[in-house]
């Protein structure tokens, strides 16, 4: 095989995976986990229990 | 429920102090090359070549990059992997060397540049011992990252992390290939490249250093800090995944676009040129994912400065990466290149994309670092953004005009094919426009310089805060 061959079924091969990742995103079978995954930021809470403001609600306090 | 480990936080907090202070000094570096181009007596002649223009650019560019975006990087990436892994670091001593490795990094580059030390690539001037100190601290960032994710209490890797890891991995890959070198002193070394071929990599590490460093890091940013500042999960997550593998999978290609109508072979410069255009998909599609996770929650963007400055940098980064591919077309690129138009492009994602994400996000972290929610001044962020906005208008719309015009000139000719204009009419054309982008530039630093007070009266009187490791809030299945 000539090395041009190589570098073209890398090229393909490359090409090929790439579609494979987008049909495995956009199938059912990845959904569940990505809803899971995309509450990762939301899982716990930043906000420090006691210091600070007294006694105020965690959730909208961002935007004064 | 609550163990008593807490996350580390200390170098989270090292790095966010020190984006602020470095942001000032490489874009005061910015602001001072600015003014030479419009005064050239400032490069200080009659004391000796150390403030030229062309020591000091270097010191710009790998200031605001390297130092200003680098800690950035770091103090997000620890602060992000740690959160969304529900675990320490690992390796927390590692961690304190890239802290120390990294500012040993900047000061000596501070040194070095001015004294004129410099292997002579663009973002990679830096020479071989600092090259080698740069790799230690680079293996060690990637040993606590990526064990950092091995030792997760979650199943899954947070679509951030993976922008992270995407970032550490390649910038490794670029620094050792591009820095590879032969040394025929201690300051003085030789590429392992010639001619073509050292260009071409110079330019595939150049154009993945933007690429890699100054996006997929940042999207990381973007991916943790819009959907907790607009306390919604990211508008598709999905979408999210495809974004980060078609980054990968094109951005490698797209540097030959630099090295349009040079000796690179011709089929190359198309490739990059093609690669290039491709980019714009998954720029738009990421850029999209972001916006839109305000969507119903819209209302937040009036009251809120932080969402501010992250949804324009997201708007920034929609159009500098709908730019870039535009200037990346062979024909486009003939009239842009060499001119002020890339410098304007360039600002526009580096100012309005990756500092705006970058200021977002500290203002976020800071507070959170010392038990707070809040900055001292919500106030001053809404200032800040403003005068950092009007800013950077100034300096690119200045640049496009003077690109243009510029590009115009040079390539004007007579009609017995002589030459319309000398190039030192282009330049003399150019000062009122160098003079706005001053204008910009200074408008940009000042807000760096509220951004400071803000965070010193935020940290001021208030004792450094480390949050406790919490088990992951039970996965509401």
């Amino acid at each position: 095989m000539e090395i041009n061959d190589l570098r073209v079924l890398v090229t393909v091969l490359g090409f090929l995976c790439f579609l494979g990742i987008c049909l495995w995103a956009y199938s059912r079978h990845a959904k569940s986990g990505f809803e899971e995954a995309a509450r990762l930021p939301f899982t716990d809470d930043d906000v420090p229990a006691e210091p600070s403001g007294a006694g105020n609600p965690r959730k909208e306090n961002k935007n004064g | 429920m609550q163990s008593q480990a807490t996350y580390n936080y200390k170098v989270v907090r090292q790095f966010s102090i020190m984006t602020v202070v470095w942001g000032i000094v490489g874009m005061l570096v910015g602001v001072i090359i600015a003014a030479q181009l419009v005064w050239p007596a400032l490069n200080l002649s009659g004391a000796g070549e150390w403030f030229h223009f062309g020591r000091l650019r270097p010191l710009h560019t790998n200031a605001v990059i390297f130092a200003f975006g680098g800690c950035a990087l770091f103090a997000t990436s620890y602060f992000v992997v740690q959160r969304t892994c529900h675990t320490t670091l690992f390796a927390p001593a590692l961690a304190s060397f890239t802290f120390w490795g990294w500012q040993l990094t900047i000061v000596l580059a501070a040194i070095t540049l001015p004294l004129g030390y410099t292997s002579g690539k663009e973002y990679a001037e830096l020479e071989w011992p600092i090259d080698i100190l740069i790799t230690l601290v680079w293996v060690s960032y990637a040993i606590v990252f990526f064990g950092t994710i091995v030792k997760r209490k979650v199943s899954h890797i947070y679509v951030a992390n993976w922008f992270f890891g995407g970032f550490i991995l390649t910038v490794a890959l670029l620094h050792l290939v591009n820095s590879a070198a032969v040394p025929v002193s201690f300051w003085k070394s030789y590429s392992a490249y010639a001619g073509a071929q050292d260009a071409m990599i110079q330019w595939w590490y150049g154009h993945n250093a933007v690429g890699f460093f100054l996006t997929a890091g940042f999207l990381g940013m973007m991916y943790y800090f819009v959907p907790k500042q607009a306390d919604r999960p990211v508008y598709s997550y999905r979408l999210s995944v495809v974004h980060f593998w078609a980054l990968i999978f094109t951005y490698m290609w797209a540097g030959p676009h630099h090295l349009h109508y040079t000796a690179l072979p011709d089929w190359t410069q198309s490739v990059g040129m093609l690669f290039s255009l491709i980019l714009l998909a998954p720029s738009w599609g990421g850029m999209i994912n972001g916006i839109m996770t305000l969507s119903g929650a819209w209302h937040k963007l009036r009251t809120d400065p932080i969402l501010k400055f992250l949804i324009v940098s997201l708007s920034f980064y929609g159009m500098s990466t709908f730019e870039g591919p535009m200037m990346s077309i062979k024909t486009v690129n003939a009239l842009s290149h060499y001119t002020d138009w890339t410098v304007g492009h360039v600002h526009s994602g580096a100012l309005g994309w990756v500092a705006m994400i970058s200021i977002g996000s500290m203002y976020y972290l800071i507070p959170r670092m010392y038990g707070k929610t809040e900055m001292y001044s919500v106030g001053l962020i809404t200032t800040h953004f403003w005068i950092a906005t009007i800013g950077i208008v100034l300096y690119i719309a200045s640049m496009w005009i003077a690109g243009v015009m510029q590009g115009l000139m040079w390539r004007a000719t007579n009609p017995d094919g002589t030459l319309t204009y000398s190039f030192i009419e282009s330049v003399k054309a150019s000062y009122p426009f160098w003079t706005i982008r001053l204008v910009g530039g200074l408008l940009f630093l000042f807000g760096m310089l509220i951004m400071f007070y803000n965070m010193v009266k935020t940290i001021a009187g208030q004792k450094a805060y480390d949050a406790p490791v919490l088990a992951p809030a039970a996965a509401h299945a």
